[in-house]
This record gives structure tokens, sequence and C-alpha cells, in this order.
């Protein structure tokens, strides 16, 4: 069986143009840096990694929403990297995502039924006034939408509601790919919940493939099958849920999951960890050799010179340490 | 006697659309060297609650009670004479570091200048401390680094420059309002392990807002939960976490996706969404939501047990 999504040694790359008035010395950004994964269909991959180390720039990458400088993005056994923009256009009716700030990604001069019918109107215009209704109508009750908010605009919505009028804009056409990109770091933690259920009841129900990007490792742990962490721009552990959290091998994965806090005063209390020192260095400048060294507790010289590759130290356990 | 003494405060703000009512009859009080955590969703009013104790409502604000701090009355007080309070005997971190700081003056001449207007040092002698702070707080180099300006530091760093700021005039209360939200979970750590060392040393007491539990189960010793502007529960808290007696406050812990058990069960979630303080209703606050609803919370307010 093909994957639904296969990205294979994808590289982002941005120009920064230098500083010097008269020596414009260009500096090249590698936000995504050679990634390679496999999404299975109904499966869920979570994306963790701190702010700055190329997630959402990934997501936007396999969408086409920017230029990719190499690689290849298959869907559903089709390359997308070398379609036109019309060609991709179309494609873009399988692959939809769900942006993390719910308000801003709204256009605030179009009633809740216009931007959930935007999409029908572009992709399957045949259809006529009635079915665009009914079908709007449909996944409002979908996404706990009341039928009464139809008319209604976006600043009259409290941020877990528009953050259900972007799930459902993003679901009306049934995409077969999902990409959510921190769909939930921007609301309250009741209202959270509430989103993070809907989705993986919507996933199941609808046979989705969703990406789902945070940098919350418990919510990605509530939601995703696999998980994939990322450092500037490149993969350092990727496997199964369950496997990622009980045999984490890659020292920032293990940083990751002991920085977080847990709301059980008598665990949190007893917690004896060091946190990661210092901040994730500049992409611009990336470090020679493995780029975590400068924070790894674990760095030697090896880790200067040479680059890890990524090595299966168990079957699909992915990591990409010197000493993992 | 207390450090802090809350009592009946009432904070409303009047706009075009009436007046909303952020904080309802609130009272509480604070050890010395005690850390109280609050939680509670955005629009708990747990913000306004600190902005009102260190007297800086917006305009179109108005409280009133009593907020007493080392005996001294809050409410009313000239700006004069709160300006001496604010800043030295009360420090104060925000929740963003990028619009806390000024972007265009240097770290020095920003911590300084606490110094000089609080406690009359010198210029040098006034940024000597300065770079002592900045060590006590872990910025490497901070000898060369006090010079530049905040958009040269990362968001850890400058939320660090932001802690060292409200601790220079080694003040007993520290307001920390979501300190550690905008950064990310590895600085988050540091930023959290840094303020438990910090509070050994100096002894002051934390007033700690944040809406993650986790965060609150590691640093408090008691945890106010708010909403709607009033407290529906307050416990020391290991027994707030063993024995949570709020309906909101079950609801509220069992919607965390916890690392531990996340992934096995289904999260909880309480339906519905926070309540608009403009029109509050004469119950209980939580009432529309709550699973556990009587008649008398539509129209009586739950007395705090």
């Amino acid at each position: 069986m093909t994957a639904l999504l296969y990205v294979d040694d994808l590289k982002v790359h941005f120009h920064i143009p230098g500083e010097g008035l008269f020596r414009p010395r260009h500096k090249m950004l590698r936000a995504v840096d050679g990634i390679s994964f496999k999404l299975e269909a109904g499966e869920t991959l979570g994306i963790v990694g701190e702010s700055g180390c190329g997630k959402s720039t990934l997501a936007r990458g396999i969408l086409g929403l920017i230029p990719v400088t190499s690689g290849s993005i298959w869907l559903a056994g089709e390359e997308l990297a070398h379609l036109s923009t019309e060609e991709l256009r179309k494609r873009r009716q399988h692959m939809q995502i769900v942006f993390q700030d719910p308000l801003a990604s709204l256009d605030p001069r179009m009633t809740v039924s216009e931007i959930i019918a935007e999409p029908l109107q572009v992709f399957e215009p045949h259809l006529s006034k009635e079915e665009r209704k009914h079908k709007v109508q449909g996944i409002m009750e979908r996404v706990g939408l009341l039928p009464n908010q139809i008319n209604r605009y976006p600043h009259e919505f409290s941020g877990g509601q528009c953050q259900r009028i972007g799930i459902a804009r993003a679901l009306v056409l049934k995409p077969k790919l999902l990409i959510c990109d921190e769909p939930v770091s921007a609301l309250d933690v009741s209202i959270q919940a509430q989103i993070i259920n809907l989705l993986m009841d919507i996933q199941e129900e609808m046979r989705l493939s969703m990406l789902f990007i945070a940098h919350d490792l418990s919510v990605v742990k509530q939601i995703s099958h696999r998980v994939m962490v990322m450092y500037l721009g490149k993969v350092v552990e990727a496997t199964t849920r369950d496997e990622l959290y009980h045999n984490p091998r890659h020292p920032y994965t293990r940083a990751l999951i002991d920085a977080i806090p847990i709301p059980d005063p008598a665990i949190e209390r007893n917690k004896s960890f060091k946190p990661l020192q210092g901040d994730l260095p500049s992409p611009l400048d990336p470090p020679s050799g493995c780029s975590f060294r400068t924070r790894c507790p674990m760095a030697t010289e090896l880790c200067a010179t040479e680059a890890p590759e990524q090595q299966e130290i168990s079957e699909d356990h992915w990591v990409s340490c010197h000493f993992a | 006697m207390p450090l802090l003494e809350v009592n009946n405060l009432r904070t409303s703000f009047h706009t075009n659309d009436g007046d909303v009512y952020a904080v309802n009859d609130l009272s509480f009080s604070l050890e010395k060297g005690e850390t109280l955590g609050v939680v509670g969703e955005s629009g708990s009013g747990k913000s306004q609650l600190v902005l009102s104790i260190i007297n800086l409502l917006a305009s179109n604000g108005h409280m009133e009670g009593s907020i007493r701090f080392q005996g001294q009355e809050l409410v009313g007080m000239k700006p004069r004479e709160i300006n001496r309070i604010r800043g030295n005997r009360i420090g104060m971190i925000f929740q963003d570091p990028m619009t806390c700081l000024n972007g265009y003056l240097t770290i020095a001449r920003q911590m300084t200048e606490v110094l000089i207007h609080h406690q009359g040092l010198d210029y040098a002698s006034a940024k000597k401390h300065s770079i002592e702070m900045l060590d006590a707080v872990h910025i490497p180099d901070a000898k060369s680094r006090i010079d530049r300006y905040p958009h040269e530091f990362s968001g850890g760093m400058r939320q660090r420059v932001m802690i060292a700021m409200a601790l220079l005039c080694q003040p007993d209360l520290l307001i920390a309002d979501e300190p550690s939200t905008a950064l990310d979970v590895t600085v988050q750590a540091q930023i959290i392990q840094l303020m438990n060392e910090l509070q050994q040393e100096f002894g002051m007491s934390i007033i700690m807002i944040t809406h993650d539990l986790g965060v609150i189960a590691g640093i408090s010793d008691n945890v106010m939960v708010m909403y709607g502007g009033r407290i529906c529960e307050q416990a020391p808290v290991f027994e707030l976490f063993e024995n949570p007696s709020h309906p909101y406050t079950q609801g509220l812990l069992q919607s965390v996706p916890r690392l531990d058990t996340a992934g096995s069960v289904k999260l909880h979630s309480i339906p519905g969404n926070p309540p608009n303080l403009l029109r509050l209703p004469p119950g209980c606050a939580f009432v529309d939501r709550c699973q556990k609803v009587i008649p008398a919370c539509g129209w009586q307010q739950p007395p705090l047990l």
C-alpha cells in the first residue's frame, strides 16, 4: 500500500540579504533541511519542536504555499513539486489547513456561511445554492456550531468557536489530508480539550490523515499515532507515539519531555531534572556537526565535527544521534 | 499580620456597552514567603486582580474594597505614594517580555532607572548592582550584555531581564502574570526553576498567575481558582490537586492532557464557553456549564466555604 503523503528529502531555504550596503553578502536560512516522512491514510503524525525549528515552514512547503527548494512531495501517488500553479491549485481540495490564530485566519467581512461556502464555490461550482447551503449546514452541525449562527460574523464568536469555523472550512471539501498548525495553542484549557476531542472524532469518522503541529508534547501525545521531533530544520527522532514517550532516545526529545510540567504536585515537585540550558541557536548560523550539540549534555568532539546520520535503532524508530 | 490582605475587592470597567465586572467581591490574604498560584481561563479576572493590587487599571477602571499591603491601604492611595511602593516593595513581571521593555533604551538604562528612582543610588553603583542582579538570574556575560538593547536578547533572556528588574529593590511581593506562557517549554522550565531558586534566596512572597496547572503544581503553596471574577476554590496545593471540590476545578483538571496519561483516555471537556463579564448571571457564574446544577445555582451566589 502506498502512503497517502510521502515527503522525500524536502528542503525549504530562504535567501536573506546581507546587511552591508556595498557588500551584500547573501545568507542562507535553512528552515527545512532534508526532511522525509510517510503518512498513511487515517493516521495522525504529530510534529513537535520549539519555535523556530521549521515546523510551520514544513507545513506550508507541503501545501505549496511557499516555494520548496528541493525534494519531492507525493500525495496519493502523485508528485506535487513539479506541478504548475494551476494544477497544484486543483490538488488543494484534497489537502487543507487549520491555522493557529483562529480569528486572524477568518475574513472579518464575511459571514460564517460565506466563509465555509467559499471552498465549495471554488472547487465545486456546479453545486446549486440549495445544495451548497445544505453542505454548509451539515458541516457546521458536525463541528458543533448552531444553525442560527450561520449569518454571524467572526468577531461575534469566541476563540474556540472561531477555531470550529476554521475546521469546518477546511473539512467542507472532504479532504484526504488535514494539516493543523498549532490549532489549540491559542485556546484556553477547557476549550482546547473540546477542539482536540472534535478533531479526533472527525478524523476517525472521515478517515483523515492529519499532520498535527504543536509545541506542546502532551497535546501531541493525546492525538497522534506517530510523532516526529524537529530541531533546526531537521528531524532528530521519529517513531510511534508509545515508543517515543516510553523510550525517547535523542537527548533533545528527553529534555522536551522532562520540561513539561505535570499537574500533580507530588510528581512535579519530586522531579529531578536539569532543564536544557540556553536558547535555540540562530538558524542563519547553525552549529557545525550536530545542530543540537551546543545545548546537549552528552556532546563530545565527534558531535562538533560530524553530523549524525539518521539511523533506525529498532523497528520504525529513527534517531539522529551518535549516542542513541 | 499577613503581607497582603484583600477584602471585598470589586473592579469594574465602564464601557459603552455597559459596566464590565472583572473582579467581584474577592477576598484573600497572603503571608510572607508564601507563593499563591492563581489559575483561571482568559476573562476570569486574574490579570485585573493583580493590576488592581498595583493600581495600574485602565483609565475607565474603578475599584472598591480594601487592599492592605504591610498594613497600608492601597485603594484610594495617591499616585505619588503608590509610586513609592510599586517597583520598590512590589515587583511585577508581565507576560510579554518584548512589549514590556523599552526598545529604544539599553538594558542598563532601564535597570538603573529603578534603583536611581527608588533607592537614590548614583548611576555607577546602580549599574554595578544591576549587573549583580543579571548574574543572579544567570545571564551569561552580564557585564557586557547590560549595554545592549532588548532586541539583541532572545525571548527567554528578556524574561530573565524582566525578572532581574522586578527584583532589583528586593521587593517583599513579586507578582508574575503568566511569565512563561509566551516561552517554549524548555525555556519555561528554566524560568520556573529560576523563580523557585530566587524565592529561596530572597524570601519574597509570590503571586503567580497562569493558566497552566502544571506550572501551578510545581511552584505554589496555595492555589486560588478564579471563574467569572470570583474565587471558586481556594486550597493548599496538595489538597487542591488531590481533592478538588468545585465542579469547575474538577473539570479543569480533567481537561488537561497529561504527559503521563495522555492518549489512553479521551479528554474530558467542559461544554460551553466562559461567561460574558458584561452580563454575569445573578447566581453562580459557572451555572451554564456545570454538571451538578441545582435550582439555587441560578439565583443565589454560592458562599465560599
